[in-house]
């Protein structure tokens, strides 16, 4: 019984260690093939690489990763070539070959076997034809992508291997995608060629149109079945790009609508002219960055939740700021519009100062948690996980304080204080505390703004200037005093910009713009969203 | 001990005195030298300058540490021009008349430079400019010791075209005059190694641009062409940071689509995370990365100056620590601050740079300095991927219809900034 049990053993693990054992070669041949990454030259080593891919070895694909990451070290005194791990002031060297410990070395005797795109790109190549038979299927999508890129002659028995054992559809597709760009760079017939161009262009993604673009200029059938199928994934890109462009138009109204939100209550709905505006959404993203410094600091694990923890900090630093402004200052000067602008222009730069010398005047770095890093393509549309969070973000704001104006007894009595001072006061409502809570309102979502604005913007100590004039072009086209006409200006003015953009360039299209708001101003004074009744005259 | 010090401080005073009694100086009775720092502390502009400002102070002290110039010590007068530029001018006659300082160390962007030049030639002072910028000026009074396009914009280019192949460019920067011109430097080069003008895409977006995603868009599709694709990128300072985050999120790697930046240092990557910029270009003079003691003894005495250990340093940092040396070597051989002898000494005059070689004052007022190209580490930092011999400044490009003919040479008889060899006569074009 045991016996058997041990023959059964033995023989799993003979069958087991098979493959593995047909994939090495010998140490000491792939040796010194490892110690030629090292030898010098960004020529011999994309050839060393090259060389190794050639072995199958299955070593290879660690190395070449690894070199790919900077961790492949030179030691000086007799050119072997190490996996190398930082261990405080030493490097712990390990053998690339054996995985043999070689021991602690001081920095100064090893090198850096460099690496430059170049480098990367015969890595990716290599190690996505050694890595198409993997287990992970999203790790032979990528390698079937990076050959692909590559176009190399050499991979097509490698793909041929692995199409017939793909399981997997889309990864299946790719895979015949790189396989027919392999082909066509390859000197197989005519035929093939063609049918191959077929291939391509059903994948229809962008980097197949570049691919096929190399090939339109060419002789023949090959040239002609190129031209046509690019003609065919170019009309089809053609309206994914309008897609892209309002998606883009969208993604920047709502930028706008966030930092001209709170404007369109304290100018807006109060009538001051704040020109510190811009920077209630600078302490807002500064308020950010000590909430993450903070948690980088003393929390590691909560990094991910740490903009949903800003958020109330950042709210409260700007709404507290601005209750501070409005009582110190600005209560002094309703109704008197030139002396509000210059007092809140002052106080903008005495704020922008403050920061400069509190968190010095370098940009400061806001880390992006990781559900708001990297993108998805939607058909042909690449949407940013950080765009798609802004856009909900500002919908969210919006209706929130839609909600707080109508629906609180703190909207109620903001909206009466606006709308006739005296009859406000007559009824009761303490109006000098409502100007201070309703001027705290606009601030604290300035500052909410920040937050989002601090990860796709510098935060800097000039940040609020990029925004402040585009806040007032919002308020001002969307109509004073008007909420929906901030969220229409805003949009629309993301959306103008944004499809002007590609024809125009981004300096044009932006006069553009100022030009044609301007020449609206002028029909209609009071926006797209007038107020209209005994409201306004006062 | 403490006596052969003092005796030895008394004999270099006298021979002193007696120098400056034979030049009849009218700086002779002030015990100090007075160095002035025009960099602007407040404004858009104090994120870059506030560092340069730094770098005089910490150089002047290392200065004074070693026993000052001519037995003097180095004042700083430092003024805030507050990134105004009509400001630089009166700062600038403020520093030169009132409180009369020897030389000037200052101004960043070419505006608040063209804005101080007539004070400096009205006054004949000296002024130290530690930028890279567009060329096309050679002035008595200004000294560059930042890249002029050939020290940094075209050894970048050729780098891409051999190590990357790159057939098709983008070029894409901030719209104002420096990189106005070195674009229109680089699509004339670019023309003459025979790229066609289909290849070449130029792109300008206004002063803290921050909304990418067209322009990366349409990067991605001029990149889709089947031939290989970079980006050249003058883009300025703070549009940098939400440029290169969007590059990160629509996934362009380095691989791909590289970017070579002629603005971006290691402050600027100070403010973002660099793990998606992997492999992204710069092109300077300098980067923190050098491995040499020069370059380890003065990023240590740096973050002993300034108390802060992650402070990184620069390219116009390096500059303004070779204008400096510079300026402390040509006094001290001609014996004087006095303006004209200074200014006469400095052509000629070597220094050791950071990079581990040394740089040479030109006649033409331009430095040589060694072109680097650094890929972008995930730690902020530089690797060097590529370093060329030392570069002399070229301040009339060779490239451009305008400045082809003129050459500078401030050695007497020439005396001219911008002299026409095709008409033989000093004044430019005209």
């Amino acid at each position: 019984m045991s016996f058997l049990r041990l023959l059964a053993i033995w023989a799993i693990l003979i069958l087991g260690l098979q493959p593995a054992l047909a994939d090495r070669i010998a140490d000491a041949d792939l040796a010194p093939r490892v110690a030629a990454l090292g030898s010098g030259g960004f020529d011999a080593a994309e050839q060393a690489i090259a060389d190794l891919a050639g072995t199958g070895d299955d070593r290879v694909p660690t190395i070449l990763d690894r070199l790919g990451e900077g961790e492949l070290m030179v030691r000086k005194t007799d050119g072997a070539v190490f996996f190398a791990e930082k261990a405080g002031k030493d490097f712990r060297l390990t053998d690339p070959v054996t995985g043999a410990d070689a021991g602690l070395a001081p920095k100064a005797t090893l090198e850096k076997v460099k690496v430059n795109n170049r480098i990367r790109r015969a890595i990716a190549s290599a190690v996505g034809a050694l890595t198409l038979m993997s287990s992970d299927p999203v790790v032979r999508r990528s390698a079937a992508e990076a050959v692909m890129k590559s176009a190399d002659a050499a991979a097509i028995p490698a793909l041929d291997k692995a199409i017939a054992a793909e399981t997997v559809a889309d990864v299946r597709a790719a895979m015949m995608a790189a396989r027919a760009t392999a082909l066509l760079a390859s000197d197989a017939p005519e035929a093939d060629k063609v049918a191959s161009i077929a291939a391509i262009a059903d994948f229809g993604s962008r980097d197949a149109l570049g691919f096929l673009s190399g090939y339109t200029t060419a002789d023949g059938a090959v040239g002609e079945a190129a031209r046509k199928a690019a003609a065919a994934i170019e009309s089809r890109l053609m309206l994914w790009d309008i897609g892209q462009n309002l998606w883009y138009g969208l993604s920047l109204g709502s930028v706008l609508l966030l930092a001209a939100i709170g404007l369109a209550i304290t100018f807006g709905v109060m009538g001051v002219i704040n020109m510190a505006h811009g920077e209630m959404v600078m302490l807002g993203a500064y308020a950010t960055f000590t909430v993450q410094e903070a948690i980088r600091t003393f929390w590691p694990d909560l990094f991910d939740y740490s903009l949903l923890i800003a958020l109330p900090a950042a709210f409260l630093t700007a709404a507290l700021a601005g209750i501070l402004i409005e009582r110190s200052i600005i209560r002094w000067l309703y109704g008197r519009p030139l002396e509000t602008l210059l007092a809140t222009w002052g106080v903008s730069l005495i704020l922008q100062q403050a920061v400069r010398s509190l968190y010095g005047a370098n940009n400061r770095e806001v880390g992006n948690p990781s559900w708001m890093s990297g993108s998805f393509a939607l058909g042909d549309i690449q949407v940013t996980w950080t765009r798609l969070w802004i856009i909900l973000f500002a919908l969210a704001v919006f209706l929130t304080l839609i909600a707080v104006l109508k629906r609180t007894r703190l909207g109620l009595e903001m909206r009466a204080v606006t709308q006739n001072r005296q009859m406000a006061a007559a009824v009761g409502i303490r109006t000098p505390l409502v100007d201070a809570l309703t001027f705290g309102l606009g601030s604290g979502i300035a500052g909410l703004a920040g937050v989002a604005l601090s990860q796709i913007d510098n935060v800097s100590p000039n940040l609020g200037r990029g925004y402040i004039i585009d806040s007032f072009m919002v308020v001002v086209f969307g109509g004073v005093g008007n909420l929906w006409g901030t969220l229409v200006g805003a949009l629309t003015l993301g959306v103008a910009n944004k499809l002007l953009e590609p024809y125009a360039g981004a300096v044009l299209g932006k006069i553009i713009l100022l030009v044609a708001i301007i020449l609206f101003i002028q029909k209609r004074p009071r926006g797209l969203f007038a107020l209209k009744g005994r409201a306004v005259e006062a | 001990m403490s006596q052969i010090i003092d005796r030895r401080r008394t004999t270099l005073a006298a021979v002193l005195g007696a120098l400056l009694a034979s030049t009849a100086s009218g700086y002779a009775a002030d015990d100090t030298i007075k160095v002035g720092v025009l960099h602007s502390l407040s404004g858009t502009m104090a994120i870059s300058e506030t560092t340069l400002k730094d770098t005089v102070l910490y150089l002047i002290d290392e200065q004074n540490k070693k026993g000052g110039v001519l037995g003097k010590k180095l004042e700083a007068v430092v003024v805030d021009p507050a990134s105004n530029w009509p400001l630089f001018a009166e700062k600038a006659r403020e520093l030169i008349s009132q409180d009369k300082v020897s030389v000037v160390f200052g101004c960043w962007t070419s505006v608040s430079r063209k804005s101080v030049l007539p004070v400096f030639k009205e006054l004949n002072s000296i002024l130290f400019y530690p930028v890279q910028y567009e060329g096309e000026e050679s002035e008595r009074n200004v000294f560059y010791t930042g890249a002029a396009p050939n020290q940094q914009a075209i050894p970048a280019v050729d780098y891409l075209m051999k190590e990357e192949g790159v057939q098709r460019w983008v070029l894409a920067g901030t719209d104002y005059v420096y990189p106005r011109t070195t674009n229109k430097i680089l699509e004339a080069y670019l023309k003459a190694k025979g790229v066609a003008a289909d290849d070449i895409m130029i792109n300008y977006t206004p002063f803290g641009h921050s909304d990418w995603q067209s322009i990366v868009a349409d990067i991605k599709k001029f990149g889709s062409a089947g031939k290989k694709t970079a980006v050249v990128s003058t883009i300025n300072g703070d549009a940098n940071v939400p440029f290169y985050k969007e590059l990160g999120n629509q996934g362009i790697k380095a691989e791909d689509i590289p970017v070579v930046a002629f603005s971006v240092g290691e402050e600027e990557l100070a403010g973002i995370d660099t793990k998606p910029l992997v492999g992204h270009l710069a092109a300077w003079n300098y980067f923190q990365s050098i491995d040499n003691d020069a370059n380890a003894t003065f990023i240590d005495g740096w973050h002993k100056f300034i108390k802060n250990d992650k402070r990184t340093t620069n390219d116009p940092m390096e500059a303004t620590y070779v204008g400096f040396n510079a300026w402390v070597k040509a006094v001290e051989a001609a014996g004087t601050t006095d303006v004209d002898p200074v200014i006469d000494t400095l052509v000629g005059t070597t220094v050791p740079n950071l990079s581990g070689g040394y740089a040479t004052i030109m006649p033409n007022h331009h430095i040589t300095k060694p072109v680097l190209i650094g890929e972008i580490q995930d730690d902020g930092q530089f690797d060097i991927v590529s370093e060329t011999a030392p570069v002399v400044g070229d301040e009339w490009s060779d490239y451009l219809e305008g400045s082809k003919d003129l050459i500078s040479d401030w050695r007497k008889p020439l005396s001219c900034g911008n002299f026409n060899v095709a008409t033989g006569k000093c004044g430019g074009n005209s």
